[in-house]
C-alpha cells in the first residue's frame, strides 16, 4: 500500500483550482475541478460523503480551512490517515509562513507555495513539515537575501525539528498546562461522560542543543521509582508526545526526555476520564403556559473550591426558534437574546467557587403553528469558562531539568489553567 | 512574511505571450526572473504558456536558486507537451546534479524524475547512480525516491542498471531518513512487480526497527506500513516486534499511531499467550479513543478503522462505548460512523444508556441521521434478545411523536423484530395500525402490509385494512404490490371467508393480467395454481415457518475482514473494500493493449480488424480495462505518445470511453433474446455476458419493432451473487422504428452483492423515455468471471491441492458430455481462461488437470476424467469456496458442449 498521493490541489470555495502540484502525472486539475464542483453543488453530500470519496478510479481526500479546500487525489490504495493528517500539517506550515492561509495569501505567495509543496512532499510521499526549519532555507521575498544555500542539517538529522547554533541571551522556558473539560449530561440529568483533554504547551527559548527531562506527578512513574506517593499522584488514560520525546525511553522507565524544538510547541497531550463533580452545573426548568408563552428558569452552580474563580463564563441556553419579545432577568452578569443562535447567552465575568446564580426568561410564541414545521433541533445547553491556577486532573510539573554543554541555567515558568471544551448538558 | 506575488497575475493590453517572450530574453537578470514568475503565474491560472518553452529553458542556467526552482517547475508541467525541446534541459540537469550545493544536486535529481519523457529518462541514470552514493543524506534521500519514479516510467531500465540493489543498500544507510525513503520506494516497487523484490528478512527487520526510533514522523509511517507485511517466524518473534512497536502508540501523529495499531494487530495473529494478547488489547484502547479528539477528518478515518477492529477484537473497546456518543457539533459523517460502532458495542450491560442516546438522536434535524438512529434501535432489538422489549417501547414512544419519517422507519424495523421474535410482541400491532394512513414510502408500506398478512388471524379488521390498499394496487411500486399479493393470500388461507375470497380474485387478476412486472406475474400465477389445485399445499408453502433472521451489524466476511485489517489506515479500510475493488492501474495500460491485439488474433474473436485497430488508437485506455488483474504485472516501456492518450481518456470521462467500445460490438453468433418484442411492446433486447480483454461486458442488442422512435435508454442491475453492476452509462443512440443497435456495456464486480447461497440469476431493468420499465432475468455465465491470471504452476497446483481439506473437494458427472479431441478441448477451455496443467492416463481413461481463478483470487483446481470419444465426463474440483461448485459445474458443462 504505497502511501503516496498523485497530486495536491488547493481549491477555492467554488471548487476551482487555485494552485496545484502534480507529483505523478495521473490526475489532472480538470478532473478534480469537475469532480469537486459537482460535489459542492449537492451540498449535503459533502457532509454525508465525509472527507474521503472515490469516483472513476480516483480517490479524493480533502479538508477545509477558511475559504480553501486542500485536496489530495490518488489512484492507489493510499494511506488516508497519513495524507489527511499531512494536509492539516500543510495548513500549519502555510500559517507559519503567511500568518493566515486563505485565497489571498496563496495568490500573494505562489512562488513560495510551489517551493514548499516541492519540499514537503516528493512523488506524493510526505517528507518534511517542520515549518521553523523549512523557513531557514525557503523564504518569502522580504527575507530572500538571507537564504541559506545549504539544506539545514536538521532536515535529515535524527533531531529533525531543531537546528544547531540557536542562541538566546536569556535562556527561558515557559510551560502552560491547559486542560479542556468535555462533559455530556443526558436529558435525565445523568452525567454520561466527563473527560479531560490536557496539553503541556511549551515555549522554549534556549541556546544550543539542550537536553531536557520533565518530571510529573505521574503515579506509574513514582511507583516505578519506589517513591512514596506523597501528595496527589495522577493516572492518565493516554499520553501523546511531540516527536522530540524519546518514546522508547518513556516506554522503558516513564522518563520524559527530549531535545525541544525552538519556540512554541505542544510537548505532550493527555486524556483522562474523571469522576469529579462537574465544575459548573446547570439546572433548567421550562414551562409552557398555553401555546403562546414560555417561561424558563436556569440555575448555575459552581462546584469547585471557593479559593478558585471561573472567569469569562458564558452559558448558552437554547430557546425555540420562533420565540419573540424576550424578557430576561439575572442575579449576576448579563444575558442577551441571540436570535441567530436561537439562544439566550448569559455572560458572567467572574464566578467564584461554591456560588449559585439565577436566570429567568420569558418569551412569547406565535399562537398559530403550521402542521408541517419540522421539530425544533434540540440543542444542548453549552457552557464556556476558564479557571486559572487550577487543573481538574491535579497534574503537577515536579521539575524540568535542562542540561546544555555550555552549562547555562534556565528555570521553567509554569502556569495552569482549566477551560471548558465540549461542555454539553441536554437538559431542555 | 507576506509576499506580493499577486502583481504577477496582472496582464497588459499588448499580447501577453510576445511580451513575456521579450522579457524572458532581456539582458537584465531581474527582468528575466520577473518574467519567469509571470509565466508561472499564467500557468497557475491555467493559461497555456507552453509556447515559451525554449525561452524559459534558456533561463535555467542561473545561480539564483529561486529562479532555478521556477524553471524546473515549468519543465515538470510542460516537458511532456514538448518532448523534443525537453532535451535542451538535459545538460543543465546533469551539471546541476554535480553542483557543490546539495540543495541543487537534490533538486536536479528530484525534478528529472518528475519529467516523464523517455528521452530524458535515459540521461537520468548516471546522475542518479552518483546521487544514490552522495555524501549528503539530503541528496541520498531524494535519490531513493527517484528510483521509484524511474521504475514507474521504465521498470526495465531500473532493473538493468542495478538501481534495485543500490536501493536495497540504502536500507543499511546510517541516516534514518534515507532508510525510510528507501523503504517507501522499495515497497512501492514491490507493489507493482510480481517478482519478490523487497523481502524483509530478520536482519532488515532489526535495522528498520532501529531506524523507526530516529526518523521523522512520516518516515515512521513508511517503515511501519512496510513492516506490517512481515510475517514473524513464531510467537516469540512476534512478541519481540510488538514490544519494539508499542511505544509508537504514544506518538502525536495519528498516522503513526494507526500504522502501529495495524502492525500490532498483524503480529497478534501469531501470539498464542492469552495474557499477552489481553495486555496488548488494553494498551491499544486508549490511543484508539484519543484519535476521537483529532480533527474531524481524522476521526472519520479512525472510526471506519475502529469499526473493523471491533469486529475482529470486540474486547478492545467493550467498555468504551460512551466515547462514541455523538457530540452536538460533530459533522454528520462522524455521527453516522459513531452510530454504527455504538450498535456493534451495544450489550445487555449498556443498552439502557445506548437507547437513551438513540432516542435523543431520533429527534435531531438531519433526516438521514434520524432514520439511521431509529434503525439502530431495531438492530439492537434483533441483536440483544433480553433488550428487545425495551427497544420496542422506545420505538413506540417515537411513533407517538408522529414525525412522518420516524414513524415509517420505526415500522420497517418493527417488521424485522417480528421476524426475529415471532409471536412475542403482537400486542403493539394496534398502535402501529393507527399510523396506517401516514405511510407513503414503499418500504414502510410493504413492511406494514407484511405485518398485517403475517398476523391476519389476530387483527380483527385485517381484511378492511388490506382492502384499503387494494384500491391503489396498480399504482403501487412493485415492492408494495408483491407484499400485497402475498398478504392477501395469507389472509385468504387464514380466513377463507367471502370477503377475502373476493379480494383474492381482484389481486390475482391485477397481478397477472394487468401487470407487466414478471416477478409479480410469476408469483401470482404460482399462488393461483397452488390455490386452485391444492389449498393445503398452498398453506404449507405460504404459511411455512420462516428461518430466523439475525443481526447484520457484524456483516463483514472473516476473510475480507482480515484483508481490510491488513490495510488499516489506507483507503481500503475507509471504504471497507479490498484494494482491487477500487484501484485502477492506469500506468500499465500499455501492456493490456498489447494483449488486446494478441488475444483478438489468436483466439479468433469475431471483431473485425478495423474494430480492433480503432480501439487501439481511440482511448479505451478506460479505467475499466485497466482493472484487469494482468495489469498488475510490470509495465513494458510506454510508447512516447501514450501518456497524452491517457490524459485525453481521463478528461473525456466515462461516456467517451464507453462509446469508443461500441464499434467492437460482436457480429458473431446471435445473442440470446432476453426480452422478446411481444412483451416489450415492440422492443426486443438480446443480451449476454461476455468476457473481452480481461473485462466483463454485457453485450446487448436493441431492436425497435415498434412504431415510435425510442431514446434515453438506461439500465440497472439488481443485487446478485457477484455484485455485477454497470461500469458506465448505457450508450444506445436513438432507435428509429425498424432499426437496431448493439453495444458493449462494461461491467464491474462486487458492487451490490446479494446475500445467500450463490446463484446465477441476473435481474435486469431497462428503461427508455417512451415505454415503461422492462424487467427481465438473465443468467450469469460463471465462466465469464474466470480471470486471465488463473494459470498455476504445476508445483503450486500440487501444494494447493494438498493444502485444501478433503471437505473442499466436490465432483459431478456429466453423462452426456463428450471429449473428442484433447487438444481442441484444451484450446477451447484455455480461451475461457481454464488453463491446462498436466494430464495422465489411467487405464483407458484420460485424466486432465486444469486450473481457473475467479476475481478476489479464488482458485479452482480441476480434474477431468473421461474416455476419449465416449459420452461421460467426470469432473472433480477442489476450491476454497466449495459453495461455488454447482455454478462451476454448470459452466464446465456448457464449455464442454459448445
Amino acid at each position: 500500500m504505497a502511501g503516496a498521493t498523485s497530486a495536491l490541489f488547493l481549491l477555492d470555495m467554488k471548487g476551482r483550482c487555485l494552485i496545484s502540484r502534480d507529483y505523478r502525472g495521473d490526475v489532472t486539475a480538470q478532473l478534480v475541478e469537475k469532480f469537486f464542483t459537482k460535489l459542492l453543488e449537492k451540498e449535503e453530500d459533502l457532509e454525508s460523503h465525509g472527507p474521503v470519496c472515490h469516483e472513476n478510479g480516483v480517490n479524493y481526500m480533502f479538508i477545509q480551512h477558511k475559504n480553501i479546500y486542500l485536496l489530495a487525489a490518488s489512484r492507489q490504495n493510499s494511506n488516508a490517515a497519513s495524507l489527511l493528517f499531512f494536509l492539516h500539517r500543510v495548513v500549519d506550515v502555510f500559517k507559519h509562513y503567511f500568518e493566515e492561509l486563505e485565497e489571498e495569501s496563496l495568490r500573494d505567495n505562489f512562488v513560495v507555495v510551489y517551493e514548499l509543496l516541492d519540499e514537503m512532499m516528493d512523488f506524493g510521499y510526505p517528507q518534511y513539515t517542520e515549518a521553523k526549519i523549512l523557513s531557514e532555507f525557503i523564504k518569502t521575498d522580504a527575507y530572500r537575501l538571507e537564504v541559506n544555500q545549504h539544506p539545514p542539517m536538521a532536515v535529515t538529522n535524527a533531531v529533525s525539528w531543531r537546528s544547531e547554533g540557536v542562541f538566546y541571551k536569556n535562556n527561558e522556558v515557559y510551560l502552560d498546562v491547559v486542560e479542556h473539560v468535555n462533559l455530556l449530561v443526558n436529558s435525565n440529568g445523568q452525567l454520561i461522560r466527563s473527560e479531560v483533554n490536557g496539553a503541556l504547551k511549551m515555549r522554549a527559548y534556549l541556546s544550543g542543543m539542550p537536553e531536557c527531562k520533565l518530571g510529573l506527578n505521574d503515579r506509574v512513574l513514582l511507583e516505578a521509582q519506589g517513591r512514596p506517593t506523597k501528595g496527589k499522584a495522577i493516572d492518565l488514560d493516554d499520553i501523546k508526545f511531540h516527536q522530540c520525546v524519546r518514546l522508547a525511553r518513556f516506554e522503558n522507565d516513564r522518563t520524559i526526555s527530549f531535545i525541544p524544538p525552538d519556540g512554541p510547541f505542544d510537548l505532550m497531550t493527555y486524556r483522562l476520564t474523571t469522576q469529579v463533580k462537574p465544575l459548573i452545573w446547570v439546572e433548567a426548568q421550562v414551562e409552557r403556559h398555553s401555546r403562546s408563552r414560555v417561561e424558563m428558569s436556569v440555575k448555575a452552580r459552581s462546584q469547585f473550591k471557593e479559593r478558585s474563580t471561573a472567569t469569562n463564563v458564558e452559558i448558552e441556553v437554547p430557546v425555540p426558534s420562533d420565540a419573540m419579545s424576550p424578557h430576561i432577568r439575572t442575579s449576576m452578569g448579563y444575558a442577551t437574546y441571540a436570535p441567530e443562535r436561537d439562544a439566550v447567552v448569559w455572560k458572567i465575568k467572574s464566578f467564584p467557587g461554591n456560588k449559585d446564580y439565577m436566570l429567568r426568561a420569558e418569551f412569547k410564541l406565535p399562537s398559530v403553528i403550521s402542521e408541517d414545521t419540522p421539530p425544533d433541533r434540540k440543542a444542548p445547553i453549552r457552557i464556556k469558562f476558564e479557571i486559572p491556577y487550577f487543573t481538574v486532573s491535579g497534574i503537577q510539573v515536579r521539575y524540568l531539568k535542562i542540561i546544555e554543554k555550555s552549562g547555562y541555567q534556565a528555570l521553567p515558568w509554569v502556569r495552569y489553567i482549566t477551560m471548558a471544551g465540549e461542555y454539553e448538558l441536554r437538559l431542555i | 512574511m507576506s509576499g506580493h506575488d499577486s502583481k504577477y497575475f496582472s496582464t497588459t493590453k499588448k499580447g501577453e505571450i510576445p511580451e513575456l517572450k521579450e522579457e524572458l530574453n532581456s539582458q537584465y537578470k531581474d527582468k528575466r526572473k520577473d518574467a519567469v514568475k509571470k509565466v508561472i503565474a499564467a500557468m497557475t491560472v491555467g493559461k497555456d504558456v507552453s509556447s515559451l518553452f525554449t525561452d524559459v529553458v534558456n533561463c535555467m542556467q542561473t545561480e539564483n536558486l529561486e529562479l532555478k526552482k521556477l524553471v524546473y517547475l515549468y519543465l515538470i508541467n510542460y516537458a511532456k507537451s514538448q518532448p523534443d525541446l525537453a532535451i535542451l534541459a538535459v545538460n543543465t540537469f546533469v551539471k546541476d546534479s554535480q553542483d557543490p550545493n546539495p540543495l541543487i544536486r537534490a533538486l536536479a535529481v528530484r525534478t528529472m524524475g518528475c519529467i516523464r519523457v523517455d528521452k530524458i529518462t535515459e540521461y537520468l541514470c548516471d546522475p542518479l547512480q552518483r546521487c544514490l552514493k552522495d555524501d549528503d543524506p539530503y541528496v541520498r534521500k531524494t535519490a531513493a525516491i527517484c528510483v521509484a519514479k524511474l521504475y514507474d516510467i521504465n521498470a526495465e531500465l531500473v532493473e538493468d542498471r542495478g538501481f534495485l540493489d543500490a536501493l536495497k543498500d540504502l536500507i543499511s544507510d546510517n541516516n534514518p531518513m534515507v532508510v525510510a525513503n528507501a523503504v517507501a520506494a522499495l515497497a512501492e516497487i514491490q507493489e507493482s512487480s510480481s517478482r519478490p523484490i523487497f523481502e524483509i528478512t530478520s536482519h532488515t527487520l532489526s535495522k528498520l526497527l532501529t531506524a523507526l526510533n530516529e526518523c521523522t514522523e512520516w518516515g515512521q509511517v513508511f517503515i511501519l506500513d512496510a513492516l506490517s507485511k512481515y510475517k514473524a517466524a513464531d510467537a516469540r518473534e512476534a512478541e519481540n516486534i510488538v514490544e519494539r512497536v508499542t511505544p509508537r502508540l504514544q506518538h502525536a501523529n495519528c498516522a503513526v499511531v494507526l500504522s502501529a495499531v495495524k502492525m500490532i494487530l498483524q503480529q497478534m495473529e501469531l501470539i498464542t499467550s492469552t495474557d499477552v494478547v489481553r495486555n496488548l488489547c488494553k494498551k491499544m484502547a486508549p490511543p484508539l479513543v484519543t484519535l476521537l479528539s483529532a480533527e474531524p477528518e481524522i476521526q472519520y478515518v479512525a472510526l471506519r478503522n475502529i469499526n473493523l477492529i471491533v469486529q475482529k477484537r470486540p474486547t478492545i473497546l467493550a467498555h468504551e462505548i460512551k466515547v462514541f456518543f455523538c457530540k452536538y457539533n460533530d459533522p454528520i459523517y462522524v455521527k453516522m460512523e459513531k452510530l454504527e460502532i455504538m450498535i456493534k458495542l451495544a450489550s445487555d450491560r449498556n443498552i439502557d444508556q445506548v437507547l437513551l442516546e438513540f432516542k435523543e438522536y431520533a429527534t435531531e434535524v438531519d433526516v438521514d441521521f434520524v432514520r439511521k438512529a431509529v434503525r439502530a434501535i431495531g438492530r439492537c432489538a434483533i441483536k440483544l434478545e433480553r433488550a428487545a422489549e425495551r427497544c420496542i417501547s422506545v420505538l413506540l414512544e417515537l411513533i407517538k411523536i408522529k414525525v412522518n419519517y420516524v414513524v415509517q422507519e420505526a415500522i420497517i424495523v418493527i417488521k424485522d423484530i417480528f421476524r426475529r421474535y415471532p409471536n412475542t410482541y403482537e400486542s403493539i400491532i394496534a398502535t402501529l395500525c393507527e399510523s396506517l394512513d401516514t405511510l407513503d414510502e414503499p418500504e414502510a408500506k410493504a413492511s406494514m402490509i407484511w405485518i398485517i398478512g403475517e398476523y391476519a388471524e389476530r387483527i380483527d379488521n385485517a381484511d378492511e385494512l388490506l382492502e384499503s390498499f387494494l384500491e391503489s394496487f396498480p399504482e403501487e411500486p412493485p415492492q408494495v404490490q408483491l407484499q400485497l399479493l402475498t398478504a392477501t393470500v395469507k389472509l385468504f388461507l387464514k380466513k377463507p371467508t367471502e370477503g377475502p375470497q373476493q379480494m383474492i380474485q381482484v389481486v390475482l387478476n391485477n397481478a397477472t393480467v394487468e401487470t407487466d412486472n414478471p416477478d409479480l406475474r410469476d408469483r401470482a400465477y404460482i399462488y393461483w395454481r397452488l390455490l386452485s389445485t391444492d389449498p393445503e399445499a398452498a398453506k404449507d408453502v405460504v404459511l411455512a415457518e420462516k428461518p430466523v433472521i439475525s443481526d447484520d451489524s457484524n456483516q463483514l466476511d472473516p476473510s475480507l475482514l482480515d484483508e481490510l485489517l491488513s490495510n488499516i489506515a489506507t483507503l481500503s479500510s475507509v471504504y471497507h473494500k479490498p484494494p482491487e475493488a477500487f484501484i485502477t492501474r492506469v500506468k500499465t495500460t500499455q501492456k493490456t493493449e498489447d494483449e488486446e491485439y494478441a488475444d483478438a488474433g489468436e483466439q479468433g474473436y469475431s471483431d473485425s480488424p478495423a474494430g480492433v485497430a480503432e480501439s487501439g488508437v481511440s482511448p479505451p485506455a478506460s479505467t475499466a480495462i485497466a482493472q484487469h488483474p494482468a495489469a498488475r504485472q510490470p509495465a513494458t516501456p510506454a510508447a512516447p505518445a501514450l501518456p497524452d492518450l491517457l490524459d485525453l481518456g481521463m478528461d473525456n470521462s466515462n461516456s467517451a470511453i464507453v462509446s469508443a467500445d461500441q464499434p467492437a460490438a460482436p457480429a458473431g453468433p446471435p445473442l440470446p433474446v432476453v426480452l422478446p418484442a411481444s412483451s416489450g411492446q415492440g422492443l426486443q433486447i438480446s443480451a449476454q455476458l461476455v468476457r473481452r480483454d480481461g473485462q466483463v461486458f454485457y453485450s446487448m442488442m436493441f431492436e425497435n419493432n415498434s412504431q415510435v422512435p425510442l431514446d434515453g435508454f438506461m439500465i440497472q442491475f439488481n443485487k446478485n451473487t457477484f455484485g455485477l453492476a454497470a461500469g458506465g452509462q448505457l450508450q444506445v443512440p436513438q432507435l428509429l422504428p425498424g432499426t437496431s443497435a448493439s453495444t458493449l456495456l462494461p461491467m464491474v464486480l462486487f458492487q451490490n452483492i446479494s446475500p445467500g447461497p450463490p446463484n446465477t440469476l441476473l435481474q435486469v431493468a431497462v428503461k427508455n423515455n417512451q415505454q415503461p420499465v422492462w424487467y427481465f432475468n438473465d443468467k450469469i455465465y460463471f465462466h465469464v468471471l474466470f480471470t486471465e491470471d488463473g494459470r498455476m504452476e504445476r508445483s503450486t497446483f500440487l501444494e494447493t491441492w494438498k493444502s485444501l481439506p478433503d471437505s473442499n473437494e466436490v465432483s459431478r458427472d456429466f453423462p452426456s458430455s463428450v471429449i473428442n479431441g484433447v487438444e481442441t478441448t484444451l484450446d477451447r477451455l484455455a480461451s475461457s481462461n481454464m488453463f491446462f496443467i498436466a494430464k495422465r492416463k489411467h487405464a483407458n481413461q484420460e485424466v486432465l488437470y486444469l486450473s481457473a481463478k475467479i476475481p478476489q483470487g479464488i482458485p479452482f483446481l480441476i480434474e477431468l476424467t473421461t474416455v476419449i470419444g465416449t459420452p461421460g465426463v467426470k469432473c472433480a474440483i477442489k476450491t476454497p469456496s466449495p459453495e461455488m461448485a454447482p455454478l462451476f459445474f454448470e459452466a464446465v458443462e456448457t464449455l464442454l458442449k459448445s
